[in-house]
């Protein structure tokens, strides 16, 4: 690229995923192995550099790579504390995911174009987490909209279609605003860096014009929430359940919601900054939006009975616990929520993995269709069972951690009202995730099930390919939980996050 | 190379295509290669040239020693390299795609090579021309080629491209009328001159000349005739019309607004195009939402697009800041429009050579069998409808820009709601290339079923008797414009430096004779 400066190392982590993409695309269907070599190799190679970079970013050493990309603007990527974060999780569970793809479609036509555009969404996410100013993240994030369609479209079946229409149409309207609100605010204020405490030159300028700044805020977060699936901006995440299974747990735990919810986190501490956005008086109205979706996810997902569609709204309504938590004043809460963006993706990405064996294996696709389900299949049912105890917020395990430093922070301020919220919440995560667990454990299998002929009954329950990431992304659920306190946990590194958002 | 080098190369832009296009004539044998070779040095001359522009200033040439105002000028600056350079790459990529051996029906007949290099000469003139009389004289050469082009299609194409004939000619002629007054009134023929002059061009020449050239670049509501004859031509004459041809008339008429100073403009005049520019966004966008032809699809498309151009008028008679955004807005977007329309129309070609017809209900699933003018189709799509990285999207944002510092809203929300048009009309036609061909009937609503499915298609595609595979040259011609246009918004940044460098309203009067 033209004028191009800086640090290799944001441009190696992108190309860790765009070198297998591109290749992936000319490969035949046949050429599984190449394919799946490419696609591991990539993933591992990124987990290891991401790995090694976390102890240098923690120190303060930062990694920046740039080039001009409009005038007056740079396409810049950088490698610091939170970005490395959001790739942490990303990279680990793209890695488990990309294991579980390849196992779910092995027999399916069109992998090639499948794992291409696979990737590239990988790339999309990176660059997203990467971004170093807002330019840069709304070319990434409208990437991440066009990647992703493929992939939600690819049984090409109408409904499949359907409902990747729906999210097309959502995505890019939110991608519109987006787009509205960064002309904007570039035109108003110049270029926008991110920065621990928000863009200074955006501080100076809102402080002339509040009624602008909060009116650019607004259409920001409204571009952005229809990706973290705020209500009332949610309604393509149920519908985008068609998609094949391993692609339903990357939209919910890594890619699209986290994404947004990414996103709204940039907007709010590191476009803004917590005291500008304190100052407009924008936080209440988030929290608020926050409270109702967290509430009417969870309603209804109590009367889901498609497996796939409760975890959808389980979703809506957990992302936005991320969002309410940054909304609150308090470093408790914001690490709280910094620790659930983590903490959902893996609670999430298991139960998705889960409902993809059951459907796989048994042709379950309804919660009225599990009854007993636990003998056949314990391994998964367990597995499912861990990371339901761990959306409801059972200790050790990592729901546990989320919801305890969100209400912590929340006593802090005094805001009670978030306490009961959180509690009524957890009620209802337990109210539609018990009677699962009772009908998977408790009740007995009423025949329902129907096993394809093509996939033979094996000594195991399901195949070692689907079988193995699930249970690993289990194992994530209680170590998060159990290894709090250690080094370089989760937590700890949201701990450190959070003090430099607050400019502790 | 040096600017004194380099203006002894400006008369071969048009030169090669003519020599070109009397050998194709002459020469049965040779057209291809011919058309090719003209083609590649076309591209390899422009290349030189706006390497040229880029390290010096623009490059002015007086045919035969007569200076301005008697003799002819030629001159080639920034702006006028970027539509040379789009026109030498999509004519090169189209010559490729019709020099297979089984692009027969998309050359319609042999007679194409002639007609092709004679648009090619006629474009590269109306770039380079610095007077107005020649200006009309270039133009008069694209319609004649053009509405040739169109009849090769066939009896079908005949009511087509007659209709053309008489819109092309009514323009034509409205523009030679506007000459007329212009050189009454201020007595040159170079456009910067005229301009400039102490009277000034009158108000009357400025709007007709205004109306003729919207009449030619199909703007609502004098777009009528396009969609029949961009849609009814062979598929290797579509991509000439629709990123080419259009462009011309527009690049004219930019040129007379942008050489005057912005106080001279007649305002409700540049408003008045705005905002049919503004509704050909919509209305263009709405049509191409209900087309159940794909070629029918990217010519409505070419009617919403050209509504984009037309957006710089208003804001070109605003202060010469957010003239000179919108200015190189509107040149990115052409390009980029250009790269991307051509892209489009050829891989519609190439899926109608697979298919037999371009009748949307007889794509369905089109993704398995050709995959990838599918992606062209995509990629292309994404650029029309200005997402970033593409160039396409380096042009909105400067025009995004430049509405906000004239402070006119209205430009700002119908930008963006056009290019979610965009989205929707070319989503919709990927949606169909997508939807597996058997699914109404076997298929239940349940993702279940995704694998047996797709292996029908798949076999089916494989084993029709009546669809070929696609040719590999007609399949990436398209592909390489569209990765182009997707690339070029890296290059974004020295291009918009490279038009800003060079003055819009610069007068050739300094031609040493």
């Amino acid at each position: 690229m033209i004028g191009a400066s800086g640090s290799p190392i944001p441009l190696l982590i992108l190309a860790s995923s765009l070198v297998p993409a591109v290749v992936i695309f000319f490969l035949r269907d046949s050429q599984g192995i190449a394919r799946t070599t490419l696609n591991l190799g990539g993933a591992g190679i990124k987990v290891l550099l991401v790995a090694t970079l976390i102890p240098a970013a923690v120190a303060g050493d930062r990694f920046e790579w740039s080039a001009p990309f409009l005038p007056g603007l740079e396409l810049s990527l950088r490698v610091e504390p939170f970005a490395l974060y959001f790739l942490a999780l990303s990279a680990v569970l793209w890695l488990l995911t990309t294991i579980y793809a390849v196992g779910y479609l092995e027999t399916a036509p069109n992998r090639s174009r499948f794992f291409g555009f696979f990737s590239l969404c990988v790339v999309a996410t990176t660059g997203v987490a990467l971004s170093g100013n807002l330019i840069t993240f709304l070319v990434f994030y409208e990437l991440l909209t066009l990647t992703t369609y493929p992939l939600v479209a690819h049984s090409q079946s109408t409904a499949a279609m359907r409902g990747a229409r729906t999210y097309l149409i959502y995505t890019l309207t939110g991608g519109a605003l987006l787009l509205a609100g960064v002309v904007w605010l570039t035109h108003e204020v110049g270029t926008v860096e991110f920065a621990d405490r928000g863009s200074p030159a955006l501080a100076e300028w809102a402080a002339q014009n509040p009624l602008g700044a909060t009116v650019i805020f607004a259409i920001l977060l409204t571009g952005l929430g229809v990706k973290a699936a705020l209500v009332p901006l949610h309604g393509w995440l149920p519908r985008a359940m068609v998609a094949p299974a391993p692609v339903s747990a990357l939209l919910h735990a890594v890619a699209v919601v986290k994404a947004g919810a990414f996103g709204v986190i940039l907007l709010i501490d590191y476009v803004y900054g917590v005291e500008l956005a304190a100052d407009l008086g924008v936080l209440p109205w988030v929290a608020a939006i926050a409270a109702v979706t967290i509430l009417y996810g969870s309603v209804r997902a109590l009367s889901s009975d498609g497996l796939k569609q409760r975890l959808a709204y389980s979703t809506v309504s957990q992302v936005s616990y991320i969002v309410l938590g940054i909304s609150i004043l308090s470093v408790m809460s914001t690490t709280g929520a910094i620790a659930h963006m983590v903490n959902q993706g893996v609670m999430k990405i298991t139960m998705f993995f889960c409902a993809g064996i059951f459907m796989e294996v048994l042709r379950v696709e309804k919660v009225s269709q599990m009854d007993g389900i636990g003998r056949r299949m314990p391994l998964t049912s367990a597995a499912f069972t861990l990371a339901a105890l761990g959306m409801i917020g059972i200790p050790p395990l990592a729901g546990f951690l989320s919801k305890w430093y969100l209400m912590w922070g929340a006593a802090e301020v005094d805001d009670i009202w978030v306490i009961g919220l959180l509690v009524l919440s957890s009620l209802l995560n337990a109210a539609y995730f018990l009677p699962i667990i009772h009908r998977i454990w408790w009740r007995e299998p009423t025949g329902h099930w129907q096993v394809p002929p093509t996939r033979v009954r094996r000594r195991v329950e399901a195949q070692l390919s689907l079988l193995v990431p699930t249970l690993v992304a289990a194992g994530l659920i209680v170590l998060i939980g159990l290894l709090a306190g250690a080094p370089y946990s989760p937590l700890n590194l949201a701990r450190e996050i959070t003090e430099r958002i607050y400019g502790l | 190379m040096s600017p004194s080098t380099a203006m002894w190369l400006l008369p071969w832009l048009v030169f090669v295509p003519l020599i070109g296009a009397g050998v194709a004539a002459s020469a049965p044998r040779l057209r291809r290669g011919v058309a090719l070779l003209a083609g590649s040095v076309n591209l390899g001359l422009i290349a030189l040239l706006t390497w040229t522009v880029a390290a010096h200033d623009p490059v002015d040439l007086a045919l035969s020693g007569w200076a301005p105002p008697v003799g002819i000028a030629l001159r080639l600056d920034a702006w006028a390299a970027a539509f040379l350079l789009m026109t030498a790459l999509v004519g090169l990529a189209v010559s490729w795609f019709a020099t297979g051996p089984q692009a027969a029906t998309a050359r319609g007949s042999e007679g194409f090579w002639t007609l092709w290099l004679l648009l090619l000469a006629g474009l590269n003139a109306v770039y380079l021309t610095a007077d107005l009389f020649n200006t009309y004289v270039a133009l008069e050469l694209i319609t004649v080629a053009a509405v040739g082009l169109v009849a090769l299609g066939g009896r079908a194409s005949w009511s087509a491209a007659l209709r053309y004939l008489f819109v092309a000619v009514l323009g034509s002629l409205l523009v030679l009328m506007a000459v007329a007054l212009a050189y009454a009134q201020t007595g040159t023929l170079q456009i910067s001159q005229a301009v400039q002059h102490d009277l000034g061009v009158p108000v009357a020449a400025t709007v007709l000349a205004s109306a003729g050239l919207a009449l030619k670049a199909a703007l609502v509501p004098l777009h009528g005739w396009l969609p029949p004859a961009h849609a009814g031509a062979p598929t290797a004459v579509s991509p000439l019309m629709s990123a080419l041809v259009v462009k011309a008339s527009f690049y004219v008429l930019w040129r007379w607004w942008s050489a005057a100073p912005p106080e001279s403009l007649p305002l409700p005049a540049g408003t008045a195009l705005g905002v049919l520019g503004g509704v050909a966004i919509l209305w263009g966008s709405w049509q191409a939402l209900r087309q159940d032809h794909l070629k029918r699809v990217i010519a409505y498309s070419t009617v919403a697009q050209v509504g984009y151009f037309f957006l710089v008028f208003p804001l070109l008679a605003s202060d010469a800041q957010s003239a000179r955004l919108a200015a190189s807005g509107v040149v990115i977007f052409a390009v980029a429009h250009g790269l991307a329309k051509a892209a489009m129309f050829l891989a519609a070609g190439a899926l109608m050579y697979q298919h037999g017809t371009d009748a949307l209900s007889a794509l369905r699933g089109a993704v398995g069998r050709a995959p990838v003018p599918t992606l062209t189709l995509a990629i292309a799509g994404v650029s029309l409808a200005g997402l970033p990285p593409t160039l396409a999207f380096a042009g909105k944002w400067q025009l995004l820009r430049a509405s906000l510092e004239v402070g006119h809203w209205w430009w700002f929300a119908v930008i963006l709601l056009g290019g979610l048009l965009t989205c929707g009309y070319v989503a919709r036609v990927l949606r169909i290339l997508f939807t597996a061909e058997h699914n109404e009937n076997t298929h239940s609503e349940n993702t279940s079923d995704e694998h047996t499915n797709d292996e029908h298609t798949n076999d089916d595609a494989d084993h029709h008797p009546t669809r070929p595979p696609v040719p590999r040259r007609m399949a990436w011609a398209g592909m390489c414009l569209a990765l182009l246009v997707l690339l070029g918004g890296f290059t974004a940044v020295p291009l918009i430096e490279l038009l800003d460098a060079s003055p819009l309203e610069q007068s050739v009067l300094e031609v040493s004779p």
